[in-house]
């Protein structure tokens, strides 16, 4: 199991049946079922079609923080699916990725956090557009989704509310405080 | 002063609510110490070499009479009865039990205050200077920026796990009391021909390990484009500044790496993406913070208050107080008043007692419209006050230990807690202050020696800002004992500077004689009134060398 938490049209549940393997090292023994590939590792795999383009890649492609997310542009209509790895969940670059995967580049698949994901720091994975979250191993996937809603109030924009709090003031009802 | 509308206060709220229980998880376990300290520093909470610290926000700089008497209450109920004011224009609480900290953050919250991003890798306080508002040599108001500068940047969640802290800082007047040049950040404001505000940006300063003032990256930028602008600065250096190496993390490592012209490429490139979109700021949001920042009701009263002026000719001190610690007004017949936080041997730089506390309160009512500032020289600033009322404050002021004559000079020290307090400290720092402020004591010859500006700094992280002071020490450790290293001709402002190295650095039982060998040189070849700064500039480090090493031991 991956202890995974997927968004889905605004609910978020634990997800049991998740077939993703993240494949961290490119010689790991390579499991049966769908892969989950650092990039270099994604893009030795992909035949001409796929990098061109025309055929749907079957593995997932997983940015590491030193990854310039303009590299992957081009690939984005075959993707299956986008994450993102936090070797520190203090190393915020993958947020600053998945804004821009999101809001730039228009990635409107999945994008999942890989790593070390905590309950605390999920609520900002979420503005900044992640959907799913492979929780840390250790920890429970359960009571990390206690961590998901984080604050009613955003003062700036994010992912998943482009207008910043100044363009929303006043044209709907204030938060129940 | 900016009020908080249901949004602020469900956000400060709803954060005492979360890290109440981050605190819980952590008492109970369920939270590793490594997993809670980012959360904790962003919520103001350091741990120190006795206790746990509690730095709280204070937005500018700006309180009000009623929030300064919470905090006071928070000194006297969980503290040791006293507070201490920092650079960062903020006050931190330094006897802290972690079990508490959820009350005292819910007091902070029923009077609009809170300790989010007083650390930690995020974009901390907003500062400006003291006077905002007030001075006479105000461009414009910088406050209203400052506050939207402040919401923007709070829980702003792209940005929370920086590779280190980012300091932003704000000024709009002739003279820089802000210390902009040492921010990652700085924005100096001011208007066109036509009327238009525009902001200089400036990027890349910051003291610590490697001392830099910053660079100007953008002239004329409509305000309209100044959250766009530092989105588009952040998101440069969230994705490529360091993180290999935490002394090499802050921004202006990257500056100066890339160069600023390389820099200012990648941002513009990022801003010309984000520019025109919804982060465009609206004349209606300016016009709905501004309006915080009215002008009070001032009375129409002449320039010259006769009063004011038989008691400046009656009181020699009182004289002498207005010389050094009374600042010019906008408005005719009103002065801004510093009130003194450094009076000598007797209390640390910054630190206020309850008792203070209140007392600044009590004025700031009686003698102005309730608004108190913290200037980041940690000293307490009233800003509006009739002249016809300055000699009563004065004889108030001086009765609760805040009527210190001694504004811009040597003892009005900047000085971090230092290893009496600090975990990250190489040497104490407060001591060090209260041997030079013994040393001098003699006020008339304090007062001759001018405007002279002494900084210390417990370690490298430079929270004294002791590169920037006119005498800088710094405590280095050197195995196992404490010493301190000498910089002189460093300055604030807009003509900053970072002091220069002395020579081999001294042992804590020196420093009076050494600062005293400093002073005498300057005694000896200054011209006229010039300032210690202006000449060192002229004459150079020799003559000091030779002054300071000829009458002090040279440790081996």
């Amino acid at each position: 199991m991956n202890n995974l938490i997927r968004l889905s049209a605004g609910q978020a549940r634990v997800v049991e049946d998740d077939p993703w393997q993240w494949l961290r090292e490119p010689d790991q023994a390579r499991p049966v079922g769908p892969l989950i590939l650092p990039l270099a590792a994604w893009l030795a795999r992909q035949d001409q079609a796929t990098l061109a383009g025309r055929r749907f890649s079957l593995d997932g492609l997983c940015l590491a923080p030193d990854d310039e997310v303009e590299t992957i542009a081009a690939y984005l209509s075959v993707l299956p699916l986008i994450a993102i790895e936090f070797p520190s969940f203090r190393d915020g670059r993958g947020y600053s990725q998945a804004y821009l995967l999101r809001t730039r580049l228009g990635w409107a698949g999945e994008l999942r956090a890989l790593g070390d994901v905590l309950r605390d720091q999920l609520s900002h994975m979420r503005q900044c557009g992640f959907d799913a979250f492979a929780v840390r191993e250790d920890k429970s996937a359960a009571d990390a989704l206690k961590g998901l809603a984080g604050m009613s109030v955003l003062y700036g924009r994010s992912a998943i509310e482009p207008r910043p709090l100044f363009r929303r003031r006043g044209a709907s009802a204030a938060p129940d405080a | 002063m900016y009020q908080y509308d249901e949004y602020d206060r469900a956000l400060v709220r709803e954060r005492v609510a979360q890290f109440r229980d981050q605190i819980e998880r952590r008492l109970s376990g369920e939270l590793s110490e490594e997993e809670f300290l980012p959360l904790r520093l962003q919520n103001g909470l350091y741990m120190q070499k006795h206790a746990y610290m509690l730095r709280v926000a204070i937005p500018y700089g700006t309180l009000s009479a009623r929030q300064l008497r919470t905090l006071a209450g928070i000194a006297r109920d969980y503290d040791r009865d006293y507070g201490h004011f920092t650079t960062r224009q903020n006050i931190q609480f330094n006897w802290i039990e972690l079990e508490q900290v959820g009350d005292i953050l819910e007091r902070l919250a029923e009077v609009e205050m809170h300790a989010i991003q007083t650390s930690g890798n995020c974009v901390r306080n907003i500062t400006t200077e003291a006077f905002a508002g007030v001075a006479a040599d105000e461009l414009l108001d910088p406050r209203p920026l400052a506050e939207i500068l402040r919401q923007w940047s709070t829980v702003n969640p792209e940005f929370l796990y920086l590779p280190r802290k980012f300091k932003i800082a704000l000024c709009a007047a002739q003279e820089d009391r802000a210390a902009v040049m040492m921010h990652d950040i700085g924005l100096y404001l001011y208007r066109d021909a036509a009327g238009e505000l525009l902001l200089r940006v400036m990027v890349g300063g910051g003291l610590g390990r490697t001392p830099i003032l910053s660079q100007q990256i953008r002239e004329g930028l409509p305000w309209r484009h100044l959250l766009s602008y530092v989105e588009a600065v952040l998101r440069v250096y969230n994705r490529h500044g360091r993180r290999d190496n935490k002394y090499k993390a802050r921004i202006k490592i990257l500056v100066k790496a890339l160069g600023i012209e390389a820099f200012a490429r990648e941002v513009e490139a990022e801003w010309q993406q984000i520019k025109d979109g919804p982060a465009e700021l609206t004349a209606a949001e300016y016009q709905r913070v501004a309006a915080a920042f009215v002008t009070p009701a001032y009375a129409n009263l002449d320039e010259v208050d006769l009063d004011f002026g038989s008691a400046l000719a009656r009181d020699p001190g009182f004289a002498r107080w207005v010389s050094r610690n009374v600042r010019a007004h906008r408005v005719a017949g009103y002065a801004s008043v510093v009130l003194s936080t450094k009076p000598g041997a007797s209390s640390p730089p910054g630190d206020v007692t309850s008792a203070q506390m209140h007392a600044i309160a009590d004025l700031a009512e009686d003698f102005g419209f309730g608004e108190i500032r913290i200037a980041h020289e940690q000293n307490v600033v009233l800003p509006d006050v009739r002249k016809a009322d300055l000699h009563g404050l004065y004889q108030r002021a001086l009765s609760h230990g805040l009527g210190t004559a001694n504004i811009g000079l040597l003892t009005d020290m900047i000085v971090c807690p230092g290893g009496d307090y600090c975990a990250l400290a190489n040497a104490k720092s407060i001591p060090i202050a209260q041997s030079i402020q013994q040393r001098f004591a003699d006020q008339d010859a304090l007062h001759e020696l001018g405007e002279l500006s002494l900084n210390i700094s417990g370690c490298m992280n430079a929270c004294g800002h002791h590169h920037i002071g006119n005498i800088g020490i710094l405590g280095v450790d050197k195995n196992g004992s404490e010493w301190y290293q000498v910089t002189i001709g460093g300055a604030q402002g807009k003509a900053s500077a970072l002091g220069k190295v002395i020579g081999p650095a001294f042992s804590a039982a020196e420093i009076p004689e050494v600062i005293e060998g400093l002073v005498k040189t300057f005694s000896d070849y200054r011209e006229v009134d010039e300032r210690f700064v202006d000449t060192v500039q002229r004459i150079g480090l020799e003559p000091f060398r030779e002054q300071v090493y000829r009458k002090t031991q040279v440790p081996a």
